[in-house]
Order: C-alpha cells, then structure tokens, then sequence
C-alpha cells in the first residue's frame, strides 16, 4: 500500500495551509457537516448570484483529507454554476468510490484528481466527501446538518 | 501504576511468547508487514481455544436449550449453564442465578435502565453518571431519565481524567437513587475508586452499576468486595466472541425487578388471561440466546484464568510503563489521560496530524489502533478536542509492538512534520 498514492504533495499542502478558510461576506447560503466517524465538523458559507457560486468559504477542524478536499473543492466551484458543481460533485464521487473515472472525467476534475488514491482506503472515504456533502447542504439549504453517513 | 495491580504481586513471570502463540490472529501481516494489534480495548483477539470452542458447540451441540429432551439439547444445555457457572466464578458472585446472559456490556446496562430504573424511579430523582463514561452507560440512562422525568447528574474528571472522592461526594444528594460508572475507562484507561465510591453511594441508599468492560481483562473483580448491585461485562473485551456478555444483579434486586424483554423461556407459564414469569436468570434471558457464544464464553473465562492473573497484569502493568515513557518523548505528541492508577490504555494526539490520518499511515505500518472519539464524546469535549489516537494493550502484546508504533509514528511525522 504506497501512502503517497493517498497524501500527495498537493493533498499536504491543501491540508496545512486550506485556501478559502475563511466565510466570504455577503453570504447567502450556508451549510453544516459532520462527519460522525470522527467527530469532525466544518461550516461552509458562500454567495450565490443567480444560480453562480460567486464566492465560497468554509471553517472547521479536521484530519489532512477532509480539510485539502473542502479546501481544493473550494477553489474548484468558485464562479461555477449550481449544475456545474453538482456535475463535479458526482464525477468526485465517482472517482473515490471507484465507480469509474474516464480520462475525460479525470480531465473535468483538474486538481481534483488527486484524491484518486482515497478508492484504496475505503475507510478515508466520508472524509473526502464532507465538504462535498456540506456544499450540497448548502445549494439545497434544507435547514439540517449534512452527514457522511 | 495500577493499584489494583500491585496489590496482588506475583513472583511468577508472564511468559507472553507462550501466551502470543495462544492466538491465531496476531500472526499475520497487513499490507506486507507483521501485524502489531494494539486496539484490544475495542476488541481483543481470540485464543484458538475459544474459535475450537465455539466451532465445537456448533459441531456437535447444535442445538437450543432447556428444550427438548434429546441428547444433543441436554448437551448445549449443560454447556450453556456451565458457562454461567464459570462466569459466576469468575466474578465472584454468589449464585449462578445473578447471571444474566445478554448481548454485551450495552444490553446489560439497557436492562436495568429499562427494568430496574423505569420501575422503581419517580420524577425528580437523580441517576448520576461520570464524565468519562462510553455512550453506552450514558444513553440509556438519558432514555430513562426522560422516560420518569428524573435528573441526569455529572461527576466532573479532573484533566488528568481521575474521577476524585470528593468530586462524586458532593454530586450525591437525597434524591440520588441510582450510580452507574465505569470500572474503567475506555477511552482514558483511568481505573476508577470503585469500592470507595460504591460505599458513598449506598450510604445513600443508592443502586450502584458498574460498566465493566474495559476492566475485566486488566484488573481483579469481585463484586462481592465491589459491594457493588449489578455490574456488566463483554465477553469480546475478554477474549471470547463477540454478541455475548453477562450482567450480574443482586439477587434481591433481580427478584424485585420486572422481565425486560417477554419471549421464550422467560416463563413458567402462559395464557390470555395471566402470564407466570420463569425464575431467575431465566426471567431476563427471553428467546434462544448467544449458546455457542455464552458456551465460549466460559472458554475464554476458562483461558483467562488459566494464567496467573496477577502475572498477567504486572506484564501488562510493565508496557503500559514502557509504551508511556516512548510516547512522550516524542516531540509534538501529548498523552491524554494520565491518571495515577490507570490500565492498558494510551491515547493521544499530535501537533503533527489528525488521529485519522495517524490511524491511516501506522496501519500502513501494520500498527492496529483505534481513532476517534471512541463512543466517549463527553471525554473528548472536556480536552476540546474532536478525537485521539488509542493505542491498547492486551495479553499478547510485548515491546515489540509499542516499538512498531513509535517507529510508525516516526513516519507521521516524516508525512506531517
């Protein structure tokens, strides 16, 4: 089991130093998530212009994997539509899962890609996905926590 | 460290290669390396005495209990009760019947909460609880409480995760009716004064439960020097399968208290009209139960104590000491828990890396420990923090492993650093 395949450089770096780790103002949307495996939690707020993500933040504690992956998501989403993040969303999801990820999909991930690894620990999974699931909370905004489980 | 343990010293030395040897599990490798299972405090493994056991109940004894009159169910039956004979022993209690078979720890502390403290708690009475208790000596007493309009009352723990006299003194009133704490903690391994604080207790006039699953395999047990009125344990926590555990009650207690589930064999006698209730345990032991996993339970019983005991907890005694002093001096790594009299547990966090990503990489390492909040979310809201790395001890574990986990750790910090 190569661990780089999982922690890479770019997975590191996002980890210890997030991007976005901060709430935008004005924010119009807002969602919660925990992930109850571990106890972690983050809160992520962003402002919606008609159905464009125009800015994007989140805060929250949490091991090297959920926070680079909420981090780099951020950057991500940032100026997408609503469709285009959930369209990134599922090819994410897809790839941790290890239900496919064409060269094409890889292409559309860009930096995402690098959580390719997270399929070999099945584990590492909810972790990769709390931020996602915090985002989709907050586009739905139905007024409850986002889960991992 | 442990009182317990060294008021019972022994001269004999624990011959752990002997006692490794015992279980199948700790000889493999995962992901190419030798495995170094350090979580028996969420599980431990299981000698091949106990897999033959269970293996044979089902080979030849296969069949249910106190039931028909062929062989094959006289056989599991006399298997099935000699298990709580030896788990009567085991514990000290007085009588075979103030042992209740049930699914684990978790179900015997349901039991009385839903028996014992639905029934005879009124509003406005007080069930006090510790700050280190596991979920499951938590919960159910919340359910209660909610059910009967009684109060939840806390001891606080100290930040060395001691749970002092005087802190459990002044949490006592005279609307105190029930205790339930733990004999140790699972999550801190800090043993509790037990004895002295079950003696407050009744002089109270309270009910006292203790949640033994982490403290069986690690300290001696007797309830009746306990003095304590019921007292749960897991068969997994102590070598044997998983999905069985025992509650012991007093027999005054258990007599007063009505059945908890209503099924099979928790009878005498059935009509429309009037149902008889069997007598005890069978009261308690509705439906066809774990036999195969009661039946090794007793071999693990039977295994256990096989050693000398008090060999077995100075050798445990001995790693705890050796595993603490290789924890802390590593740089960035702070031990949570530090109690004075404490067993088989070293949890921790590091500056370097969250425990999850602790768990992952030393388990590249073939280091198995557990991350997390470990069902104690109370013990890790008092240190303000989400989770800790566990590193537990059990029977078979020597230097060797604590030494795979700090060369283990070493890499975290090569990752993280």
């Amino acid at each position: 089991m190569d661990l780089r395949e999982l922690y890479q450089e770019v997975i590191l770096d996002h980890g210890k130093n997030p991007r976005n780790h901060r709430f935008p103002e004005p924010h119009n949307r807002e969602g919660k998530g925990y992930n109850p495996l571990c106890g972690d939690r983050i809160t992520l707020r962003l402002r919606l212009d008609g159905d464009r993500i125009a800015d994007v933040g989140f805060l929250g504690q949490g091991c090297a994997i959920s926070q680079a992956s909420a981090s780099t998501m951020t950057e991500a989403v940032k100026g997408k539509t609503m469709e285009e993040a959930a369209d990134l969303f599922s090819k994410f999801h897809a790839m941790v899962m290890g239900e496919g990820d064409s060269d094409e999909d890889l292409d559309t991930l860009g930096k995402l890609a690098v959580f390719a690894g997270v399929r070999e620990f099945p584990m590492r999974v909810k972790c990769a996905t709390l931020g996602w699931h915090t985002l989709n909370h907050a586009l739905g905004d139905d007024g409850t926590e986002a889960r991992t489980e | 460290m442990s009182q317990a343990s060294t008021a019972m010293t022994s001269d004999v030395r624990f011959d752990v290669k002997r006692a490794r040897a015992d279980f199948p599990a700790a000889h493999q490798e995962v992901h190419g390396k030798p495995l170094a299972y350090l979580d028996s405090a969420a599980s431990t493994l299981k000698p091949q005495v106990v897999i033959d056991e269970v293996a044979d109940a089902y080979s030849r004894d296969s069949a249910n209990i106190h039931r028909a009159v062929h062989l094959l169910s006289q056989r599991a039956t006399m298997r099935f009760e000699e298990a709580r004979e030896k788990a009567r022993a085991f514990l000290n209690a007085r009588r075979a019947a103030e042992i209740i078979f049930t699914r684990g720890t978790t179900e015997s502390v349901n039991l009385v909460a839903q028996s014992w403290a639905r029934t005879f708690l009124h509003q406005g009475d007080e069930v006090v609880v510790t700050e280190l208790e596991h979920h499951s000596n938590i919960v159910p007493w919340q359910i209660v409480c909610q059910q009967v309009g009684a109060e939840l009352v806390v001891v606080p723990m100290t930040d060395r995760g001691e749970i002092t006299v005087e802190a459990f003194a002044s949490c006592l009133t005279p609307r105190t009716r029930l205790v339930a704490m733990a004999h140790v903690s699972n999550a801190l391994g800090t043993v509790l004064p037990v004895e002295e604080l079950t003696a407050l207790a009744h002089e109270r006039g309270a009910v006292v439960l203790l949640d033994g699953a982490q403290a069986v395999a690690h300290v001696p047990v007797d309830v009746q020097a306990l003095d304590c009125d019921f007292y749960a344990f897991s068969a997994h926590k102590l070598y044997g399968p998983t999905g069985v555990g025992v509650l012991y009650g007093r027999e005054r207690l258990l007599e007063g208290m009505p059945p908890y589930q209503g099924g099979g064999d928790m009878i005498r006698s059935v009509t429309f009209e009037e149902t008889l209730y069997n007598d005890l345990p069978y009261k308690f032991e509705a439906g066809t139960p774990n036999i195969a996993g009661a039946i090794g339970l007793g071999a693990a019983i039977d295994y256990f104590t096989s050693w000398d005991l008090a060999a077995v907890h100075a050798h445990e005694e001995e790693l705890l000491r050796y595993g603490t002093e290789a924890l802390t001096s590593i740089d960035g790594l702070r031990l949570v828990g530090t109690a004075q009299d404490k067993v088989s547990v070293l949890s921790f966090v590091m500056d370097q890396a969250h425990p999850h990503d602790i768990g992952t990489i030393v388990d590249a390492e073939g280091v198995a420990i557990r991350t997390g909040h470990h069902c104690a979310q109370p013990v890790m809201a008092h240190y303000g923090i989400a989770a800790t790395s566990r590193a537990s001890i059990g029977i078979y574990n020597t230097t060797d492993d604590i030494d795979a986990l700090v060369r283990a750790l070493g890499r975290v910090k090569e990752m993280f650093g």
